[in-house]
């Protein structure tokens, strides 16, 4: 819901403005709104912040692609990815990301789709997974009342009533999410190479129907992968003796995952038998010590291999498993190829030739480009090896970040005309620092876990939020000192006032204007 | 279209305000719609919505994982729709 949100606060709040100003990056318009080469410089610091942040979170999905696609361990499988993220980026040259692009999103919608509507179509006979979430299996039970049935009765939580955290951190990390989506430099870009104002607002329409396709598909196949996975490890009753799955009958999918080692299990009270339970629940504690057993044995599950096992899990046909492996690779790097661009461009264009080096060569920025996109994939790679969270986690914090930094930064750009510079610098510099100190406090300095002073306890936690939204707070303490500082100092100059203005009528965005 | 025959006799500054008062005015209502389907039924009001069964789907449940979605896709579509009708009355499209 969060990503998917942040789609209409595009369409609505930036896309067509940012449109008419007809520059090509953020921070370019951050630099000429607030008259500013230090406004620029520190847009493209908390660019670049974001957007690597964000690389590693990609970098993590495809080491789980390739490690398990090759049979390799999952630093192998990293390592290869970093080689083919290299070819595929700064090889392959910049126009080449915008048009395979287009291709890739294609791939991705149908190797995300067939296997769902086969998964969907096994379960309960409805093709459309989003239906058949809430279709019936087998006689008269809805799959999502077997499911809660299912967890609850090995000591989980409900699946349909469970929260991250309590419901003030569910608002703060879907806000995060959601307007990190709509600051983020490689999702915004799109929208600065089409023809007009009128084509931007729909064209964020069109992106979001492909969207919706996919988010809304992907939570129904997540709960009928847990389905799946819960139903194959305990086939038979709770607490029976024979309830559980033998080790040594373990499906092929859990042999080829052990390899990688994103999948361990430990047997540990001996029994030759898989058991999967909550052993952190304390009411649960009695029940499975009467069962005989000893803790859960499934020790290990990397949350980022469930997408590509679904398909093995719900024992579908080999073809359809390399489908999922094809779109879950085509849409890590497709997206990391986006966001390289994005900081190669930062560097080359707002850096070298917007600030330090205005008469720079083409051939030297392109050059420019390329070095800092090497530099940007070896940074991600380096701490893809021990990500602080997993994918998706790690891509949260990327999206709080840009949430609390260049958003704010933008929307005031657009909608307040008294703004000035000082109170953008300002606003940004807060933002992002009081985020980043934030999420290094809980997941270490530069993500190295024994760097962690709070650790990641939860008592430690400002008002239950978690580290992964804590965007949200990070934004609207921009919003604050942007406004306090922004009165306290001069307001901008009145050629700024005029391109405020300017940009926001949509008439006479394709020449010059000429018509004042 | 035609209620302003002769844009060029009006000012030109007020109708620039004007056409920004309305723009902001579509915004405002459709941002309520967003905030209320997606942070209101997805999560503020999860727990009553819950009790209500739509099909297989406790309500609530379904809002957070499917409902929230489509009612964004309607409102870009709505927002598109507007706005070209507003450029039209003003006669500032492209």
């Amino acid at each position: 819901m969060g990503w998917t949100g942040g789609y209409v606060l595009l369409a609505l709040l930036l896309a067509p403005y940012l449109r008419k100003f007809g520059k090509f990056t953020v921070p370019e318009f951050i630099g000429d709104r607030y008259y500013s080469k230090a406004a620029r410089i520190v847009a493209v610091i908390c660019l670049i912040l974001a957007s690597v942040t964000y690389v590693i979170g990609q970098m993590k999905g495809i080491g789980v692609a390739f490690s398990r696609f090759l049979e390799t361990s999952y630093n192998t499988g990293l390592f290869i990815g970093m080689g083919i993220v290299f070819i595929y980026a700064v090889l392959g040259g910049m126009k080449g990301i915008t048009y395979t692009q287009i291709a890739q999103y294609v791939v991705l919608i149908f190797a995300y789709t067939v296997p769902a509507v086969f998964i969907s179509l096994n379960l309960t006979d409805n093709p459309f997974p989003q239906l058949g979430l809430g279709a019936t299996v087998g006689e008269n039970t809805y799959l999502l009342d077997r499911l809660d049935q299912v967890v609850t009765d090995l000591g989980f939580k409900q699946y349909t009533t469970q929260t991250m955290g309590g419901q003030l951190n569910m608002l703060a990390y879907t806000l995060s999410l959601m307007i990190g989506t709509a600051g983020l430099p490689h999702v915004i870009i799109r929208f600065f190479t089409v023809p007009k104002v009128k084509d931007a607002r729909l064209s964020a329409g069109w992106a979001l129907v492909f969207i919706a396709i996919l988010y809304t598909t992907a939570p129904s196949v997540a709960s009928m992968a847990r389905l799946n996975l819960m139903q194959t490890v305990q086939p038979g009753e709770v607490g029976a003796a024979d309830g559980n799955l033998k080790y040594e009958e373990r499906p092929q999918w859990m042999k080829n995952w052990e390899k990688t080692g994103l999948l361990e299990f430990e047997d540990k009270n001996g029994d030759g038998r898989i058991q999967y339970y909550d052993d952190t629940n304390p009411e649960f504690a009695a029940k499975a010590e009467s069962y005989g057993w000893a803790g859960n044995e499934m020790v290990k599950v990397d949350k980022d291999i469930m997408v590509l096992a679904n398909p093995e899990i719900a024992k579908l046909p080999n073809w359809v498993i390399a489908l999922v492996v094809a779109g879950g690779l085509a849409a890590a790097l497709s997206t990391a190829a986006g966001l390289l661009l994005a900081i190669s461009s930062a560097v080359s264009h707002d850096l070298l030739k917007g600030v330090f080096k205005p008469d720079i060569s083409e051939k030297d920025e392109l050059k420019a480009g390329r070095i800092s996109m090497v530099g940007a994939i070896l940074l991600s790679g380096y701490f893809g090896i021990n990500p602080p969270d997993f994918a998706a986690g790690t891509v949260a914090i990327a999206f709080g970040l840009a949430a609390s930094s260049i958003f704010p930064a933008l929307m005031l750009g657009i909608f307040y005309k008294p703004m000035n510079r000082e109170g953008a610098i300002a606003g940004m510099v807060a933002g992002i620092s009081v985020t980043l100190f934030y999420v290094f406090q809980h997941k270490g300095i530069m993500f190295i876990q024994d760097t962690a002073f709070l650790g990641s306890l939860e008592p430690n936690w400002f008002f239950g939020i978690t580290p992964n939204a804590f965007g949200a707070v990070g934004a609207i303490v921009n919003f604050l000192v942007a406004c306090v500082v922004c009165k306290m100092t001069a307001p901008p100059p009145s050629q700024v006032q005029d391109l405020v203005e300017n940009i926001r009528v949509p008439k006479g965005s394709s020449g010059p204007v000429a018509d004042h | 279209m035609d209620q302003q025959k002769n844009p060029e006799n009006s000012n030109p500054a007020s109708r620039q305000q004007e056409y920004w008062r309305r723009n902001v005015r579509i915004m405002q209502g459709l941002l309520v719609v967003w905030f209320l389907v997606s942070f209101g039924c997805g999560i503020l009001w999860v727990e009553p919505l819950n009790k209500i069964q739509l099909g297989g789907f406790k309500l609530g449940f379904w809002f957070a994982q499917q409902g929230s979605i489509y009612v964004f896709v309607v409102l870009i579509f709505l927002y598109v729709r507007l706005m070209n009708n507003l450029d039209r009355e003003f006669g500032v499209e492209e």
